[in-house]
C-alpha cells in the first residue's frame, strides 16, 4: 500500500510542521508515503466562493498528482471533503470517481483504514478539541449534537491513546469557529466574534492547547489568540499524535 | 446587492458593535437549541420521524398540483371559500376585497410570515384598514415599526428594557417598567379588547390537509383562536407548499414542529379549522409567490419542504451573532438565505454567502432540507448569473491562475512567506480584513515542499 500525501496549499506554506508531523506519523505506523511535489490546491476557496467553474485546472492537477495511489491522505478535513464532493474530470471521470472514494482525512485514515489501536505518543497537557465542521458534519468524524444517534468520536479515540493528555469538556462541543474560507474576510465581524467565543469556551474550561483536524480553523483561532496575547496554543492533531515530548 | 443597500456583512457588523446584546441574543437562541436537543433525544424514533416527514414532503412536492386541487374541492365542500393568488399583489387585493365587501375597516391578525412576505399590513393601511398583529412578539415589532427578526421568536433581538420603553411610548405603561409579566398582562388586556371588537381575523396556516379540506394553525398564545372564533369573517393565507396529503400525517409533523421550534413536546394550541360556524364566512387564500418557480429549480426544490420551525436559525452561529434583521428579508437565517434568491436574486445575492457552510442547519432540520448544500449551490448560480462583485471575480480568476501552475504557486508562496517575515506591515494594515482583529500566521522560513525536497530526496518528484 502506497499513500499519496496531500498537503493543502496553506498547510504547505504556513504550517510545514503539521505536514512534517503527518508524514512522520504515517511512517511511524508503517505506511509507505510519497509526497507528489507538483500539488497546489484542491480548489475549495474558489468553489465555496461560487467559482467552482474555475477549478477545472486544480482538478486536473490533482488527478495528475494522485491517480497512481491506493490511498490519498491529508491533514485537513475541509480539503478532503472538497475533493470527495467536487473532484471531477472531463477526460477521466472513472479515475476521479476512484479518487473521491480513496481520499482520507488523516484521523479517519488512522482509525478506519489502519485501525490503529496504540500510538507511542506523549503530550502531558490539557487539550480542547475544536471540531472542524467539515470533519464533523461533512466527513462524520464524530457524532454531532444535532442528531439523535449513538455518540462516537474518531479524534477522541486517537487522543485517548496519547500518554498524559487530558481532554477538557467544552460548553458547546461542536460549534463552528467562524473561519468558513473567504467568509473570514467577507464577513469579518461575524467571523471574529464566532472565533472569540470559540476561544472563550476553551479558555474558561481550562485548555492549554486547542487542537483540530483542520488547520484552517486553527489559523483563525490562533490569529485571535495571538492578537489577545493568550497563553493558549493552537496545534494540529497530527503534531499531538506524533509528539514524544 | 442593490446599490446603496447595506448587505448582510455590514448590517451584521452594526449588530455586533453592541457585544453585550450579541452575547445575550446568542445565549438565548442557544438555550432554545439545547431545549430542542433534549426534547428530540427523548424520542427514540426521532431520526425516523425526520426521514418520514422528509418523504411525505417529497411526495407532496412531486404531486403538488393534485393535492392542491383535492384540498380545494374538499375545503369548498366544507363551506370554505377558496381563492388563488399568484403573487403578493393578488393576495393583498383578495384580502382587501373580502374586507371591503363587508365594509370592515379593522382586522386582527395572528402570526403569518406569508403576509409579511406580501407586506399586507402596509397595503391595507394605505387603503384605510387598520391591522393589529396579535402574536405578542409580532405586536411589539409592529409597535416599533420593525419586521420580525425570527419566524418563531419575532422580537428575540430586543431586550425587555427596550420593550418596556416601546410599551411606554405606544401604550402608555409607566416609564421604566420592564418586568415581562407586567408587560405581557398589559398587552393581553389591550389585545383582548382588539379580539372582541374586530369583525375580521386573518391567520396563517401551518398545515392544510388535502384529504379533509381542513387546516391547522399552531400558536403558543392562542391568539389565532381568539381572533378566529370571535370574528364574523375569518381569512387564512397559506403558501401552496403547506399541503400535506392525509390527516394521519399531522402526527409526524406536529411532533417534529414544536420540539424543533422551542423544545416543547407540542405547541400549546394546534387548532383545526374545517368549516365556518353559523353566520361566519371562512376564506382561504392559496398563494404561490415564487413557490412554483422554486419547485422548478431542481437544486432548490427541497427548500419548499420547510415547516417554519426556526430550528436552523437557532442553531446557526452566524444568525445567532448577526441577528435576524441583518438578513434584510422576511425569512431570515439559513432557510431564508435559500428562499430569498428565488424571489429576487439581485437583492439577495449576499445571503447565500452569509454562512460558513458548517452544516448544522441541515442536520437540525426536522424535514431534512439540505440547507448548506443549497447555500453552496446558490453561490454558484449567483456568480454564474453575474451578481458577484467585479473585484471578487478578478481575485478568484487570479487565484485560479496561480493555483493551476505548481511553479507560480510555489513562487508566490515563497514571496508571501518572505513578505510576512520581512515586511509584515505590507499585510498587517487596515486594508487587510484578516488583520483587523486577528494576527497573520507566522511565516515559516521554508515551506513543506522545500523541507521535503531536502530531507526526502529519494521519493520526491522534482519539478
Amino acid at each position: 500500500m502506497t499513500v499519496g500525501l496531500f498537503i493543502p496549499c496553506y498547510v504547505n506554506q504556513f504550517y510545514p510542521q503539521a505536514a512534517i508531523a503527518t508524514l512522520q506519523l504515517l511512517r511511524k505506523v508503517g505506511v509507505e508515503v510519497v509526497y507528489p511535489s507538483k500539488q497546489t490546491c484542491c480548489g475549495q476557496p474558489m468553489a465555496n466562493s461560487g467559482f467552482e467553474h474555475l477549478t477545472q485546472e486544480c482538478n486536473d492537477l490533482f488527478l495528475e498528482n494522485f491517480s497512481r495511489f491506493d490511498y490519498i491522505v491529508a491533514p485537513s478535513a475541509s480539503c478532503v471533503l472538497h475533493v470527495k464532493q467536487h473532484l471531477h474530470s472531463a477526460t477521466d471521470p472513472a479515475e476521479a470517481d476512484r479518487i473521491r472514494s480513496n481520499v482520507y482525512e488523516l484521523v479517519e485514515f488512522l482509525t478506519d483504514v489502519l485501525k490503529v489501536e496504540n500510538l507511542r505518543a506523549r503530550f502531558p497537557h490539557k487539550v480542547g478539541i475544536h471540531q472542524s465542521c467539515h470533519g464533523l458534519r461533512g466527513l462524520y468524524l464524530a457524532q454531532m449534537s444535532e442528531l439523535n444517534t449513538l455518540p462516537f468520536s474518531k479524534p477522541v479515540h486517537l487522543l485517548n491513546m496519547v500518554e498524559g493528555l487530558e481532554l477538557v469538556t467544552l460548553d458547546r462541543p461542536d460549534e463552528c469557529c467562524g473561519f468558513g474560507g473567504t467568509f473570514c474576510v467577507a464577513e469579518e465581524a461575524v467571523s471574529v466574534k464566532m472565533g472569540k467565543d470559540r476561544v472563550t469556551d476553551h479558555t474558561k474550561n481550562g485548555a492549554e492547547y486547542i487542537t483540530s483536524v483542520d488547520l484552517s480553523c486553527l489559523m483563525h483561532l490562533e490569529g485571535i489568540l495571538h492578537r489577545n496575547k493568550s497563553a493558549i496554543k493552537a496545534v494540529h492533531i497530527a503534531e499531538i499524535l506524533n509528539s514524544t515530548l | 446587492m442593490e446599490k446603496g443597500m447595506k448587505d448582510h456583512a455590514a448590517l451584521a457588523e452594526a449588530f455586533i458593535n453592541d457585544e453585550e446584546r450579541v452575547d445575550w441574543h446568542d445565549g438565548a437562541l442557544w438555550w432554545i437549541r439545547q431545549k430542542r436537543d433534549i426534547a428530540s433525544k427523548q424520542i427514540p424514533e426521532w431520526e425516523d420521524l425526520r426521514e418520514t416527514a422528509s418523504r411525505i414532503k417529497n411526495n407532496v412536492l412531486s404531486n403538488l398540483h393534485d393535492y392542491l386541487l383535492q384540498f380545494e374541492a374538499n375545503a369548498t365542500l366544507n363551506g370554505i371559500k377558496v381563492h388563488w393568488a399568484a403573487d403578493a399583489e393578488e393576495h393583498n387585493a383578495i384580502v382587501y376585497s373580502i374586507l371591503k365587501d363587508k365594509d370592515i375597516k379593522q382586522m386582527v391578525k395572528s402570526k403569518s410570515m406569508l403576509t409579511e412576505e406580501c407586506h399586507l399590513n402596509e397595503y391595507l393601511i394605505e387603503r384605510g384598514v387598520d391591522v393589529i398583529n396579535s402574536d405578542l412578539g409580532e405586536y411589539i415589532q409592529q409597535l416599533d415599526n420593525e419586521p420580525p427578526s425570527h419566524i418563531v421568536l419575532p422580537c428575540i433581538h430586543k431586550r425587555k428594557e427596550e420593550i418596556g420603553e416601546i410599551f411606554h411610548e405606544h401604550l402608555g405603561t409607566e416609564k421604566g417598567v420592564s418586568d415581562p409579566t407586567t408587560l405581557t398582562r398589559f398587552a393581553r388586556r389591550h389585545l383582548r379588547d382588539v379580539f372582541i371588537t374586530r369583525r375580521a381575523a386573518l391567520t396563517g396556516v401551518n398545515f392544510a390537509v388535502a384529504e379533509t379540506g381542513e387546516y391547522v394553525v399552531c400558536t403558543n398564545e392562542g391568539n389565532a383562536d381568539m381572533g378566529a372564533h370571535l370574528s364574523e369573517v375569518q381569512i387564512a393565507s397559506m403558501g401552496i407548499e403547506k399541503i400535506i396529503p392525509q390527516k394521519a400525517h399531522l402526527g409526524v409533523f406536529l411532533r417534529l414542529l414544536a420540539r424543533s421550534a422551542t423544545g416543547q413536546p407540542i405547541t400549546i394550541y394546534s387548532s383545526h379549522f374545517k368549516k365556518p360556524r353559523e353566520g361566519q364566512e371562512m376564506h382561504l387564500i392559496l398563494v404561490d409567490l415564487g413557490r412554483s418557480r422554486q419547485l422548478g429549480r431542481v437544486d432548490f426544490r427541497d427548500s419548499l419542504k420547510c415547516i417554519k420551525c426556526g430550528a436552523c436559525m437557532n442553531t446557526c452561529p452566524v444568525y445567532r451573532k448577526s441577528g435576524g434583521l441583518s438578513y434584510h428579508n422576511t425569512i431570515a437565517g439559513p432557510i431564508g438565505a435559500i428562499l430569498a434568491p428565488n424571489l429576487d436574486m439581485k437583492k439577495h445575492a449576499d445571503l447565500p454567502f452569509a454562512s460558513t457552510l458548517c452544516g448544522s442547519c441541515s442536520n437540525v432540520c426536522p424535514v431534512k432540507i439540505n440547507i448548506h448544500d443549497q447555500l453552496y449551490q446558490w453561490r454558484q448560480v449567483i456568480v454564474r448569473e453575474g451578481y458577484a462583485a467585479n473585484t471578487k471575480v478578478l481575485g478568484m480568476k487570479a487565484m485560479a491562475w496561480t493555483l493551476s501552475s505548481p511553479t507560480s504557486y510555489s513562487t508566490l508562496g515563497k514571496a508571501g512567506r518572505w513578505v510576512l517575515n520581512n515586511i509584515p506591515f505590507a499585510v498587517n494594515n487596515k486594508f487587510n480584513p484578516w488583520y483587523k482583529q486577528r494576527d497573520m500566521p507566522d511565516g515559516p522560513k521554508e515551506s513543506f515542499d522545500v523541507w521535503y525536497a531536502k530531507n526526502n530526496g529519494h521519493d520526491s518528484e522534482k519539478d
